[in-house]
């Protein structure tokens, strides 16, 4: 039950996705271009999500456990610290380099683009580094285990 | 803004939102597709089913809109073998080390109101507008 509501999450978040045209690259870039011909879309994709959400998400907090689990997974972490801001800069100067995201970049891999493809395993690689360096690094390994619920 | 398309926005964005929130009050788990796909790549990791069942909704979603007669239209990507590595590497290593990426950070994390992921997403907003200004309108890509 756990496999197939988690499923159904995949279908509806990949539908949404297509249908408000994020799957495209040229759309978000568009959006990224304040000098250009900018195209709005992708805050109204943001605050139409945020306005289900928000409420939906407060609801979550307020129940005792979800559905289908003994628990919920609410990320643990509150600092700002320096690999969220590091992090975040890195991962937004990829974004703007192709305009495409983890999502959108799984969610086209069924249109066979060998560009989509070079870039899903860029990012495979990328996710594996991070994995690898974090292990060399046996200081961060006590925090990393606290970590182990990422913000998503 | 010739290319402004208000509506079908407002009904992907709140489908994705809606997405987000039954994942977390049906299994309890938050909606961001770098952790659930960078969950899979940790293989001591053995909380994957869910995870792959996600991603398996995410990746087929086209293959049903294609039997349903909308047919996706395959995304433009640069002509740069380089770039498109570079930007690849960057999106998967950036995204776990910040912790998420635009749907973990930019929906879930905005809409539980966390300082975390607001910054994070105030600052990869930041980072790619000041990539994509110099990309298109310095360099003249």
């Amino acid at each position: 039950m756990l496999m197939i509501a988690s499923l159904l999450c995949g279908l509806i978040f990949g539908t949404g996705l297509l249908i408000s045209g994020m799957v495209q690259p040229t759309k978000v870039l568009a959006f990224l271009d304040i000098f250009g011909e900018w195209d709005p879309s992708l805050a109204v994709v943001m605050i139409a999500a945020l306005a289900v959400a928000i409420p939906g998400f407060a609801l979550g907090k307020r129940s005792v456990r979800p559905l289908l689990a003994a628990q919920s997974f609410w990320p643990a972490k509150k600092s700002i610290d320096q690999p969220l801001v590091i992090g975040s800069a890195l991962f937004g100067i990829g974004w703007g380099l192709v305009g495409l995201c983890p999502g959108p970049a799984s969610e086209s891999l069924t249109t066979l683009s060998p560009g989509v493809a070079v870039f899903l395993a860029a990012m495979t690689g990328g996710m594996l580094l991070h994995g690898l360096w974090q292990k060399s690094r046996p200081m961060v390994k006590n925090e990393g285990a606290l970590a182990n619920t990422a913000d998503g | 803004m010739a290319n402004f398309t208000p509506v079908s926005a407002a009904l992907g964005g709140g489908l994705i939102g809606l997405s987000a929130v039954l994942l977390m009050l049906v299994t309890g788990r938050i909606a961001g597709v770098s952790g659930i796909f960078g969950g899979l790549l940790d293989f001591k990791n053995n909380d994957i089913g869910w995870r792959i069942a996600f991603i398996a909704g995410l990746i087929s979603t086209p293959l049903i809109a294609g039997w349903l007669g909308y047919a996706m239209p395959t995304p433009k990507m640069p002509a740069s073998w380089t770039v498109i590595i570079t930007a690849g590497l960057l999106v998967g290593f950036g995204a776990r080390l910040g912790s998420g990426c635009t749907s973990g950070h930019g929906i879930c994390g905005v809409a539980r109101l966390s300082g975390r992921s607001i910054a994070a997403t105030a600052i990869f907003m930041l980072t790619a507008i000041v990539t994509v200004a110099l990309v298109r309108h310095v360099f003249g890509g």
